[in-house]
């Protein structure tokens, strides 16, 4: 019998923490950038190196560069200067990472993690630090220290996950980002994170399609749309003067399952009537610089206010994506701002002003089918998804660095009849991250990534037991990339959708031909045969947790 | 290692001190020089260190979102543990230094049959929050010594903290409180083996010398029976600048004041610096309105970007051939001497 790849135990941890040796094992670490992506974006320390390999090829002043990037961002940064300062080591977060609890892996909680950068900071920039060293904690820069940084920051999905549980809010993606902005000093970077970014820069989107390939890309779906329902949608591209731009992850354009979420969008615009365009240059809502730096993540971002500027619509709308919201969120608007060039968004088929997004000017799209149903505007057969028994993930950077927990959850009630939630511990602020965020999701690293994504298998396992869910939803395109090989692997039978998939199988289209499939081309369920349209199926969702009219 | 030189190091300040008060001069030092200096040590360092957090800017805003977010009005919004406003931010705080909000979340991960099961965990919460609040009870009821006349909220506090009424003198439910729950806490953090993994000497250290001057003054109070009014005239000659120095203080009262010193001392330069940053921290204290209203960074910089112009320019032969509209050439330089304007650093403030 073969044997398993990765098993779960629990292992009690040993050792001291201060011996920074790590072993970079097959399956376990990420791949270096290659220097000509270092070299396009201008990143310091382009070379051929590995993190296997013993020598890693720093410049001379390595330590010096290290200790005048810390100094500088910890004046630039008060979370990072009070996040070195103020852990007391309660333990609260010891059992709330992912990675740990995949991996039994001491260094992978939390504050562990945190405490291999604050053991540096003690020891260079306290005077406990430099006058006791180790019995306050403290460490000395090592070689071998900068390799233990680069095995653990980028063993981390900056899902801020711990961050929920720290009495003090502690937040890790914080120093996983400021850890990984310091290792970018010496030009260490895997290619994951910065192939995308260079691709971004370059082409528009993290994939490298260029604007042909964008618009082949959108036509085909459109042609496959009028095949599937016999109604041709628009696909207008670099369009000036619209009410709306769309953005959208890469993924969902040239990705599975993700390309589904995308012919849900496309119906749904249709539908509606919106007035809006896709861009060529903006082709990518995601934003893989903040896997890298705060600096590349602004340099990346920039295309979207500058593109609506360019285009002259109204206010910005975005698809399915977890970091990208992130970005979105609480990132864009603060570096690449202000968005008063715009106007306060307001939904076109509604009337309803986004008061929330005044200043953004950025609307999610859960928002605003949300919205659209609430108020009736379109109409679902919630069984066409008959065959499909959902649950929903929330996806990490929507859920703990927005709060946007009830629309999706609102879109997918009213699109499918089965719909459970994974256990409480598990979703909305407590979800579990998919194991491969923030740049991780590389094959080379697939043992980590089943380790990590562990939790969250665990909890799909459940409701797959209970009560038969073969359907995992989530709005993230990383989470779309990689869930499958995760539910193949811990939860084989359980397939990966966005809510917008759902809400196109379900949407009934004004002219549209007796559909036979769902979306994926699958023949739609019997129930959504037989009988018309029953009218109570496109009724309101009723349970939307805590929603009243 | 660490939990032995913590032994090692409280047991020694205790000897050093006891020691100390039997002579003179040590007198004079633990009574009189000690306290003084400890106080300006405490409050220089605290203040220094405030200073030096609040002095690194906030450049984003970066609130751990741990709730329904407010969008559509017909969405009830979780306003404590997302809040939107500046009062959803007190409240969510005010819950986070009284409560101990997140720490209440807590839940233990067990693997069973090899799957994770969560279950409940409070204990921690529950020792914290009775550590903190009957010090802060003890803390308060020190205000006998040190005012005259006792304020009547102190008399109160008293009253109510030695209701039940057994022993003599009757026992304060807050020292007995304080005693367990750092005997919980020390215990905790020897047992369990992911908290012993992450412990140090200074939390250890910490554990113990407050442990040190919780047992010195109870030894005092039910023990000992410390001379009050002796303690009293100490205490409001120190707090009115005309320090004295009965010479019916006894040792463990110079012990006891001597370990208050040292923590006082060492607290600018610990981890018990968590006092004042909790207020701080800037994933609990700012609104989630980051859509609504900007924040502004005071270092933002401007950055080298891909603009459409350089863009269109690369790809002009492939958007010709795809019939994707281009732009005309004075469409790109008005846009682009727009945005240099709009990009040209500006000083604010945050």
């Amino acid at each position: 019998m073969p044997q398993p790849l990765v098993q779960i135990e629990p292992r009690s941890p040993h050792g001291d923490w201060r011996d920074p040796k790590v072993e970079f094992r097959k399956g376990t670490y990420c791949f270096s950038a290659l220097p000509k992506h270092l070299s396009y974006l201008g990143l310091p320390n382009p070379r051929e190196w590995q993190p296997h390999d013993a020598d890693w090829k720093l410049p001379a002043n390595w330590k010096q560069i290290i200790l005048d990037g810390m100094k500088d961002r910890l004046e630039k940064f008060r979370s990072f200067r009070l996040f070195m300062d103020i852990c007391v080591r309660c333990g609260a977060c010891s059992d709330k990472c992912h990675f740990y609890l995949g991996s039994a892996d001491p260094k992978n909680m939390p504050v562990m993690r945190a405490e291999l950068i604050r053991s540096v900071y003690r020891r260079y920039f306290t005077l406990t630090g430099k006058l006791f060293g180790g019995l306050v904690g403290a460490r000395d820069l090592t070689e071998d220290v900068i390799k233990e940084w680069f095995y653990y920051f980028y063993q981390c999905t900056e899902c801020r996950r711990c961050s929920v549980f720290c009495p003090y809010g502690i937040d890790t993606a914080e120093i996983t980002i400021i850890g990984r902005e310091l290792l970018n000093l010496l030009g260490l970077n895997i290619n994951w994170v910065l192939e995308p970014a260079a691709n971004c820069f370059r082409m528009g989107n993290h994939l490298g399609i260029q604007p042909h390939g964008f618009k082949d890309s959108l036509e085909f779906a459109a042609d496959e749309l009028e095949e599937l329902t016999g109604v041709r949608v628009d696909v207008p591209i670099n369009r000036k003067g619209t009410e709306v731009l769309f953005i959208m992850p890469s993924a969902d354009y040239f990705g599975m399952p993700h390309y589904y979420t995308l012919l849900g969008y496309m119906l749904l615009f249709h539908e509606i009537g919106l007035d809006f365009t896709y861009s060529a240059y903006a082709s990518e809502g995601g934003n893989f610089g903040l896997f890298s730096s705060h600096e590349m993540m602004k340099r990346l971002n920039a295309k979207i206010y500058d593109e609506a500027r360019r285009l002259g619509v109204k206010w910005i709308l975005g698809g399915e994506c977890g970091h990208m919201w992130r970005v979105l969120h609480q990132y864009m608007e603060t570096m690449n701002g202000p968005a008063d060039f715009l106007e306060t968004p307001v939904s076109p088929i509604t009337g309803t002003r986004f008061e929330h997004a005044r200043s953004t000017k950025a609307v999610h799209i859960c928002e605003f089918t949300a919205d659209l149903l609430y108020h009736n505007k379109i109409k679902l057969d919630r069984r066409r998804n008959d065959n499909y028994v959902v649950t929903f993930h929330d996806s990490c950077n929507p859920a703990r660095g927005m709060g946007l927990l009830e629309e999706p959850r609102y879109v997918l009630k009213a699109a499918c009849n089965h719909y459970y939630e994974m256990p409480e511990n598990t979703i909305r602020e407590q979800t579990f991250c998919c194991g491969s965020g923030s740049g991780l999701g590389t094959d080379e690293n697939l043992e980590m990534r089943l380790r990590g994504g562990f939790p969250r298998a665990n909890a799909v396992k459940y409701v797959k037991e209970k009560h038969g869910v073969n359907l995992l939803t989530c709005i993230c395109a990383i989470d779309k990339a990689t869930f499958p090989a995760l539910m193949d692997y811990w939860v084989p039978g359980v397939q990966v959708a966005g809510v917008h998939e759902l809400l196109g199988n379900a949407l009934v289209l004004k002219g549209e031909k007796q559909r036979t499939t769902d979306l994926r081309g699958e023949p739609l369920p019997d129930t959504a045969q037989d009988t018309p349209l029953d009218t109570k199926a496109d009724r309101k969702a009723d349970d939307t947790g805590g929603a009243d009219a | 290692m660490g939990i032995g030189y913590a032994i090692g190091f409280v047991l020694a300040v205790v000897a050093a001190a006891a020691l100390g008060g039997l002579t003179g001069a040590g007198r004079a030092f633990l009574g009189l020089l000690l306290p003084y200096a400890a106080l300006a040590i405490f409050v220089v360092g605290f203040c220094l260190r405030v200073v030096r957090w609040a002095s690194s800017p906030v450049p984003f805003r970066i609130p751990t979102t741990c709730g329904q977010q407010k969008s559509l009005a017909w969405i009830k919004t979780n306003a404590l543990d997302n809040p939107s406003t500046t009062g959803g931010v007190v409240a969510r705080m005010a819950l986070e230094v009284l409560l101990f909000r997140s720490l209440f979340r807590d839940n233990r991960a067990q693997l069973y049959e090899g799957r994770y099961v969560f279950g409940e965990s409070k204990f921690l919460w529950l020792g914290a929050l009775a550590f903190h609040w009957s010090l802060l009870v003890i803390l308060l009821r020190h205000l006998r010594l040190l005012v005259q006349p006792v304020p009547g909220f102190v008399v109160a506090l008293m009253n109510a903290d030695s209701f039940f009424q057994v022993g003599t003198p009757p026992w304060y439910l807050s020292d007995i409180v304080l005693a367990c729950a750092l005997v919980y806490l020390f215990v905790r953090r020897m047992r369990d083996p992911l908290v012993r993994y992450i412990s140090r000497f200074s939390d250890y250290f910490a554990l113990l010398l407050l442990l040190g001057i919780a047992l010195s003054g109870m030894l005092m109070r039910y023990v000992t029976r410390v001379d009050v009014i002796a303690v009293k005239r100490l205490a409001l000659g120190l707090a009115t600048f005309h320090p004295v120095l009965p010479a019916e203080l006894s040792v463990v009262l110079l012990v006891h004041l001597g370990l208050v010193c040292l923590l006082a001392i060492y607290f600018p330069f610990s981890k018990l610096m968590h006092m004042g940053g909790v207020f701080l921290s800037p994933t609990r204290n700012l609104a989630n309105n980051n859509r609504a209203v900007r924040h502004v960074n005071p270092w933002n910089y401007p950055v080298k970007t891909h603009t459409y112009a350089e863009w269109q320019e690369e790809f002009r032969d492939k958007l010709t051939a795809a019939n994707i509209p281009l732009d005309e050439p004075q469409d790109a330089t008005k846009i682009a001497t727009q945005k240099a304007k709009e990009d040209a650093p500006t000083v604010s403030t945050n």
